[in-house]
């Protein structure tokens, strides 16, 4: 029984947090009979898009044993760089934009990777150094001012309005969810079943371990850096066509609330713990909260406080499965066995 | 069995020193293949130092390592794992997050440079090297879920996935039973046969006279002496790695014939452990209790201290029934307890030995406002730290510098300084060295001698006819037999043991 009970919860507390939700969904549809709708739902889809891109990247740095404040820093700078490289209409489709903003992306999380990886400084300092440096540069060098729809390169405008379906009242689901379901997919797909999604985890684990087994560390280190900066960067131009501005001084103090979802969701503060599926939990019931309080008339002003009890209890949770779970086998038993 | 095949492996004049301190000097070593080389010395003699720059895990400030006729100024980990080296860490290197399949199979994918990892190829892989030990391991089980004894042989099962040319064992039988280290013994002679060269270190003499065929000491860095270990007896082991000999004589004090009973145990049990365990403990008196690993030794000493409570039975302390339900329960009756698994269980590894020393016991050096008496608390420290002569360049040193016969007597002095009536000590002297071990005993018979009531569970047989006067032998959970006196025999014990 308890053992059934176990596997439903899932190694990062998955079921629990399913469970969370589907309660949250019927005291909600209870309270507000415009609650249940494919409307609310394209719209939580919609707004989970650009925290769950986020998200990952923070999972994967969380895996490995740091914590990243500096990805929303990346993706505004890469997005906001991008469109003013192809803002006076010099070409460049969807595809081409995401590629460029991407590499540079990739750059700026190469940088994070090498300072963290080569000097062994602790990972928030540098990401809250470079957080800032990547803001000042851009500013300072880049541009400051505000991209309205008009001035946006035109395949991002007209990415704006690709729908996948429509539906009466406006309610819509945007086709950006397609290649974001894509990328989920592809990170759960690589920390299952790829030697380097497997390195991070033990890296996580611990980092001198996985030294003397044979990873080399500060490559694995650097490479994920640059594909959590490249997933940055593609949130950031998904939050650009979704909001179809350019805002350079969009996104950067958002990271905190992307950390508390994907540490909702399971992943371990302390490294080596977290899993995709958890992670994909824990930023739909963090959004499906932003989202509806006001509809079941909480004032938003509780916004905050929801999601830090929902942290609170969530750390909780994993601070208790741990201590449940070293109980010691019984001595005599195993001499039997052996 | 002489060697005069071209050595494997070939380390010169290696010489590292940590901020000053010299743990090697210019050692130099070769290994032809198919012999079992030990390795022996005192405790932070820098034999783990020296394992760690052969397996590219420390650099070396100089000196030369030749594997298989290529030199290296400095390997990496890879490098040297891709030359054959395999190590089996003192302290594990082990994941514990990670599955014990994961953990056992992870160095092979590795080093055959994969991209994808195969759930299904890494059980099968860490499948056949438990089959081949004849282990029942859970390895689907996270390691952090699993005892030091399990840590401790998916640590070996993982050097020996990959096919090496030279395997490390760095004390590989620390948490293992007897039985255990048979079997290992099995496999070491298999691969010796393969033409594997290896390495053995290990604090048990007895091991490593059975296993070796060659034998080099290290003192203070320096190799003292290198040899034929056909040559060599217990005792000119000892003498080569302390520099002195070491007596393992028996020597108790006789305990007064009115000393009080201090701790009396009455029919104790608790389901899987053990059953109906009765036994008494005098002022001044040692009580051995040894058994094999999962005979129910440990689990005595933990519920007598709390820590997983008995079922039933009752636990009288000076006379007076004690209800023990909790650890604070047995530390209010003067009840001590010295872990198994000091690493994890009895040490800040990263904060200061002085602090280390007083962790247990702050509540004692309160003031009556409720400070803490800094200057009484300095004088424990130097008395405690002068009394167990630790060997650290100060008490602000951290634990985690320590070498393991230090750490070991740090432990003791944290115990110590609570000045509990009766201390449980469990493998007090696990992974230490011989003159470490005689002085740690001698520590005991003086507690003892001042009217402590000391029990010491252990499987290290001459050590506890060295000191105790009583012995309990202890199978499947029960007490099969209690010795004292002139009866106390080594190889009485040994069978009765297995028994
Ligand atoms: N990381 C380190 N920093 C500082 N000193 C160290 C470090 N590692 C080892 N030492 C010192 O180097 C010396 C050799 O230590 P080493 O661990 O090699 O001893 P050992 O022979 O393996 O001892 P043991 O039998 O207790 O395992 C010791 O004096 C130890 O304190
Ligand atoms: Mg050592």
């Amino acid at each position: 029984m308890t053992a059934r009970l176990a596997r439903l919860r899932g190694p990062n507390n998955e079921g629990l947090l399913l469970a969370v939700i589907v309660l949250v969904v019927i005291a909600m549809s209870l309270a507000s009979p415009a609650f249940f709708t494919a409307g609310t739902f394209f719209a939580l889809v919609r707004s989970s898009m650009v925290p769950l891109i986020f998200a990952l990247g923070v999972l994967l740095v969380l895996i490995s044993g740091g914590v990243d404040v500096s990805f929303p820093a990346i993706a505004i700078f890469a997005a906001y760089t991008t469109v003013t490289l192809f803002m006076d209409g010099s070409g460049g489709t969807a595809l081409v934009i995401f590629a460029v903003a991407m590499l540079i992306g990739a750059g700026l999380g190469m940088l994070n990777g090498v300072v963290i990886a080569r000097f062994r400084l602790p990972t928030l300092i540098v990401t809250l150094g470079t957080q800032g440096i990547f803001k000042g540069v851009l500013i300072a060098y880049i541009g400051s001012a505000y991209i309205s729809a008009g001035d946006l390169p035109s395949a991002i405008t007209e990415a704006s309005d690709r729908h996948l379906v429509d539906v009466a009242g406006g309610g819509y689901l945007h086709f950006l969810i397609v290649p974001v379901v894509v990328i989920v997919l592809l990170v759960a797909a690589m920390l299952k079943w790829t030697v380097f999604g497997r390195s991070i985890y033990a890296i996580g684990g611990d980092t001198e371990a996985a030294r003397r087994v044979g990873i080399r560390v500060v490559r694995t280190q650097v490479w994920l850096y640059m594909l959590v900066g490249a997933l940055a960067a593609f949130g950031g131009v998904v939050y650009v066509i979704l909001g179809k501005n350019a805002n350079p001084q969009s996104l950067v103090g958002t990271e905190l609330d992307i950390i508390a979802a994907v540490v909702l969701g399971g992943a371990s503060i302390f490294g080596g713990r977290g899993s995709v599926g958890g992670t994909v939990l824990g930023v739909v019931l963090v959004q499906l909260i932003n989202n509806n309080l006001v509809l079941v008339g909480i004032p938003s002003t509780w916004q905050r406080a929801a999601v830090g009890v929902l942290l609170l209890l969530g750390v909780s949770i994993q601070a208790f499965a741990a201590t449940r779970g070293r109980s010691r086998p019984v001595a005599v038993q195993k001499e039997v066995a052996a | 069995m002489t060697v005069t095949a071209t050595p494997v492996l070939e380390v010169r004049d290696i010489v590292k020193t940590y901020g000053g301190v010299h743990a090697l000097d210019g050692v130099s070593l070769s290994l032809a293949p198919g012999e079992v080389h030990c390795l022996a010395g005192e405790n932070g003699s820098g034999k783990s130092t020296l394992i760690k720059i052969i397996s590219g895990v420390e650099r070396a400030d100089s000196g030369a390592i030749t594997i298989d006729g290529t030199t290296h100024g400095h390997l990496t980990p890879n490098e040297a794992i891709r030359s054959g080296v395999q190590v089996i860490y003192q302290d594990f290197s082990l994941f514990p997050n990670l599955s014990a399949a994961e953990n056992i199979a992870m160095l092979s994918e590795l080093a055959e440079r994969r991209v994808l990892s195969s759930r299904s190829r890494i059980r099968a892989a860490a499948q056949r090297v438990v089959d081949d030990l004849g282990l029942s391991l859970d390895l689907d089980a996270e390691v952090e879920r699993l005892s030091v004894a399990d840590r401790q042989l998916i640590a070996i099962c993982r050097a020996l996935v990959n096919d090496a040319k030279v395997l490390i064992m760095d004390e590989p039988t620390t948490a293992l039973t007897y039985s255990e280290v048979q079997r290992l013994f099995v496999i070491v002679r298999r691969l010796q046969q393969r033409g594997v060269a290896i390495v053995f270190v290990s604090h048990k003499l007895d091991e490593v006279l059975a296993i070796s065929q060659r034998l080099t000491v290290l003192r203070n860095g320096r190799v003292v002496e290198s040899g034929d270990a056909s040559g060599y007896t217990r005792r000119a082991v000892s003498k080569a790695m302390t520099g002195r000999d070491v007596s393992e004589t028996r020597l108790v004090n006789d305990v007064a014939p009115d000393a009080p009973q201090l701790l009396e145990v009455e029919h104790l049990s608790r389901a899987g452990g053990f059953d109906d365990v009765s036994f008494a403990l005098r002022a001044g008196e040692i009580l051995g209790i040894t058994g094999l690993l999962g005979s129910g030794r440990s689990e005595i000493a933990e519920a007598v201290f709390g820590i997983n409570p008995a079922d039933s039975g009752r636990i009288l302390v000076q006379g007076k029934p004690r209800r023990i339900a909790s650890i604070h329960d047995a530390v209010d009756a003067g009840i001590g307890y010295v872990p198994e698994d000091r690493l994890t269980q009895g040490l800040f590894l990263d904060i200061p030995i002085a602090e280390n020393m007083v962790a247990a016991s702050l509540d004692a050096y309160r003031t009556r406002f409720g400070l803490l008496d800094r200057r009484r608390i300095r004088r424990s420290i130097a008395d405690l730290f002068g009394r167990l002569r630790i060997q650290a360049p100060n008490s602000s040193a951290v634990v985690r510098s320590l070498s393991g016969g230090n750490a070991q007597r740090v432990v003791l002095a944290k115990w110590l300084d609570r000045k509990p009536a009766i201390l449980l000590l469990n493998g007090p002297t696990v992974g230490v060295d011989v003159g470490s071990k005689e002085e740690i005993v001698t520590i005991l018979r003086e507690q003892a001698a001042a009217g402590m009531g000391i029990v010491v569970i252990s499987d290290d047989i001459p050590e506890l006819v060295s000191c105790c006067h009583r012995i309990l032998i202890i199978h499947d959970g029960h007490v099969v037999a209690e010795l004292a006196g002139d009866d106390i025999d080594a190889d009485e014990i040994q069978r009765r043991m297995a028994a």
